[in-house]
């Protein structure tokens, strides 16, 4: 027989002994961190010594001084005669602007050319081959400035090339029709984004009753109402009108439709182009880390290709493809940086320029850190939500 | 079973080819599985063929026919002739001392063009498994001694030549090994640190490691341009190829640690236990038994990691250090060939590539002998 004994395991006890691990492990311990702590010691007070010799001020008072820095190409309503603050605003805008619609347009052509290369066909297979080799293997910045002078070689706005019409291309930028938003159209999209929101967790929950009864229930019907109605009804309430402006040549520059600037555009591509290089490599791999045994499991089902694709082969996939994948995210918002060598006004050339201005030289670095720092964070939470999500459950 | 679902279905057609042995049966067996092998597929193939030709003559039309090749001296009036429909690549032979050596004296340019053969040849020795032991870091200690010996001068009756002049290729290659050189062993602590039982310097090289990889190098590289001299006591200061050197080596630290520290996971804890059996200290435990087979088993992400950091490089271009890119973009400065900077840019991508795809190539025959292919 055994006796429980309620007795607690003798706790260890630190010997100060120098041969201890204990003992080793807090005196180095201790020592790193001093030696950090000292470093850290050392360049403040050097810093606050040389910032006091060049009669520089810190702290953040300077933003709300008037920036008088023009900047061209913005979404928010900017004048030089803003403050630093809206200057700073309008940058990280301008980031989020090229690296959302970056990241969007790299994975759609990555996920193309990553296909591509596995096609039985061997010259498209070949073709990719060569894109993703040649693309991955020169500096992004090279690839920026290329792109850059020939956007700057391109004819004037007056003989433009139209590859399709009401689309202009010239060293004016890429123009394209539009649709001009406004508040009511704004609310529209709201309308059909919160519709998306809640068909979404009505199918969450359908599928939780599928689950429970066995009986396969359709989504659209709750759907279509909330995704379609739901807008069109916000749409007819408001009066919101949805017709295309389209772009025409007057004097020398175009008026109506979208304009992208041509630094927008050059950067655009030169991110697009350069990141679904990598993508295409993860997809490939991704695909290809599925076992041969789910597909010949799949066809000796009898399950249709497009069913096999999206419920065998994808999610098995899309496990090996999601954190590598992130980390191209992340590159690409921070190579978005890039933008200040051809002087699209981006958060790193607006800070450059106030760090001119003003000499907040700390500040400003301090600011570009911090938004990073931010976009990275939430990427890779979001991602790792969504990977949590998506990982393999075993019983 | 297995095996019989891996064999394509041949059609009969294809079966009374495969009878034949001449050379053009079996190329047409090829050009039938790889270009023809349904309708769909011809169709692509065709397309594909058709747009692939017309790229290519454009190109060739461009690139070759229409081409001026060769000017008198520093006169671009025959290429400013064939604007928008030749290329220019006069522009390469005026133009390429100063590209590839930036403001080298010009009578000392072999001393810079010497160093990048000691480059590759380092390069090429260091991709050699013979040379995987320890004498390879005292080739490398040597070389970049060497290196400097050339580059610096003012000694065995070398004439010195400052910093400020270097330019071109040498630069580029320089902050690429040297960020390497000193990155490695950075990175190699800051993983052991970040797999620390001690939690002070766990969170310490946590801390430093999602700092730099959170941010682009270009703060990076602000930082070092105008904060450091804030950073140290008055009057003190590095030049600026150093301080963009610190930059990249703090940079490729964060990166190479990530990197390693996913070889030292895939080290069994057996191996751990054995060298602590053995009764071996912490130092020694890790140089000897965990850190070769970590090192071992990512070789091909750090070659990957390597060329990334060589591609990086020609981000110092932004704080005005005289790499290749910038050497290339100040050739272009002067207005009589201000016109052709497609030429030049196509120069200089060519020698990134040719370095890039060599190492790429070397990563992927390790891959590829890593995981024998069946």
């Amino acid at each position: 027989m055994t006796i429980a004994t309620d007795r607690p395991p003798p706790r260890k006890r630190l010997r100060l002994s120098l041969g201890s691990r204990e003992f080793a492990g807090l005196i180095w311990q201790i020592l790193v961190v001093a030696i950090a702590v000292a470093v850290i010691i050392w360049l403040w007070s050097n810093t606050v010594h040389n910032l006091s010799a060049r009669r520089i001020s810190t702290g953040f008072a300077f933003l709300s001084r008037e920036a008088g820095m023009p900047i061209a190409d913005t979404w928010l309503a900017y004048s030089p005669k803003d403050t630093y603050l809206w200057a700073f605003v309008v940058g990280v805008t301008n980031t989020l602007r090229v690296a959302a619609i970056g990241i969007v347009l790299a994975t759609i052509l990555g996920t193309m050319i990553g296909i591509a290369r596995l096609s039985a066909n061997w010259l498209l297979s070949r073709l990719a081959a060569v894109y993703v080799e040649v693309l991955r293997d020169i500096p992004l910045l090279l690839q920026l400035l290329f792109w850059y002078v020939l956007m700057q070689g391109l004819p004037p706005a007056r003989t433009a090339w139209k590859p399709v019409d009401g689309v202009f291309l010239s060293n004016r930028g890429l123009v394209l029709p539009s649709i001009p938003i406004g508040t009511a159209q704004l609310w529209v999209l709201g309308a059909a984004g919160l519709g998306l929101l809640v068909s979404y967790a009505v199918r969450r929950h359908l599928i939780a009753r599928q689950m429970q009864d066995g009986k396969p229930r359709h989504v659209w019907p709750y759907a279509l109402p909330l995704i379609v109605l739901l807008p069109a009804l916000v749409s007819w309430h408001l009066g919101a009108s949805w017709t295309i402006t389209w772009p025409e040549l007057r004097g020398f520059n175009f008026a109506g439709g979208l304009t992208l600037a041509p630094e927008y555009f050059a950067l655009l591509i030169a991110l697009v182009t350069y990141t679904s290089a990598f993508i295409a490599e993860i997809v490939r791999s991704g695909i290809q880390a599925v076992p041969r045994g789910q597909w010949d499991a799949a066809i000796a089902l009898g399950l249709r290709r497009s069913f096999m694709l999206r419920h065998i082969v994808l999610p098995q996939a899309l496990r090996v493809i999601v954190p590598p994948l992130t980390s191209q995210y992340l590159n690409l918002t921070k190579n978005s940086s890039l933008a200040v060598a051809i002087g699209y006004q981006d958060i790193v050339s607006v800070a450059n320029t106030t760090l001119n201005q003003t000499g907040q030289a700390i500040e400003a670095i301090a600011l570009i850190m911090a938004v990073f720092l931010t976009i990275s964070l939430s990427i890779s939470f979001f991602m790792n939500w969504y990977n949590a999500r998506i990982a393999l459950v075993e019983r | 079973m297995a095996a019989t679902a891996d064999v394509p279905q041949e059609p009969r057609s294809l079966r009374r080819m495969q009878s034949g042995r001449g050379l053009v049966n079996r190329a047409l067996r090829w050009l039938r599985a790889n270009l023809f092998s349904s309708v769909a597929n011809s169709l692509t193939t065709l397309v594909l063929l058709a747009l692939l030709i017309k790229g290519l003559a454009g190109l060739a039309q461009w690139g070759i026919w229409d081409a001026v090749w060769d000017t008198s001296g520093n006169d671009s009036s025959a290429c400013r002739a064939v604007r928008g429909v030749g290329a220019c690549w006069a522009v390469i032979p005026e133009k390429y001392r100063f590209i590839l050596f930036g403001t080298y004296p010009f009578e000392q340019q072999w001393r810079p063009a010497l160093a990048v053969v000691v480059f590759i040849a380092l390069f090429y020795l260091s991709t050699r498994r013979f040379f995987w032991r320890r004498e390879l870091v005292y080739l490398w200690m040597a070389a970049l001694i060497l290196i400097g010996v050339l580059m610096w001068g003012g000694v065995l009756g070398l004439p010195f030549v400052s910093q400020e002049r270097w330019g071109g290729l040498p630069v580029t290659l320089i902050l690429a090994t040297f960020g390497l050189a000193f990155g490695f062993p950075l990175g190699i602590f800051v993983a052991l640190g970040r797999r620390s039982r001690l939690p002070a310097i766990r969170s310490l090289c946590v801390l430093y490691v999602e700092l730099i990889r959170g941010v682009p190098l270009i703060s990076l590289l602000f930082m070092a341009s105008v904060m450091f001299p804030l950073f140290m006591p008055g009057g003190f200061n590095l030049d600026k190829l150093l301080r963009a050197q610190i930059a990249i080596v703090l940079f490729a630290g964060a990166y190479l640690a990530e990197v390693i520290r996913g070889g030292l996971q895939a080290v069994p804890r057996g191996q751990h236990e054995a060298a602590d059996a053995l009764g071996l200290s912490y130092w020694r435990k890790n140089r000897l038994i965990i850190l070769p087979q970590a090192i071992r088993h990512v070789i091909p992400p750090l070659v990957n990691t390597f060329i990334a950091f060589f591609k990086d490089t020609s981000l110092v271009l932004i704080i005005g250090i005289f790499d290749l890119l910038t050497t290339a973009k100040t050739a272009i400065i002067d207005p009589v060939w201000q016109q052709f900077s497609v030429e030049v840019y196509l120069f200089v991508a060519t020698i990134y590539f040719a370095f890039c795809f060599a190492m790429s190539r070397f990563s992927r025959r390790l891959e590829s002998q890593a995981t024998p292919r069946n």
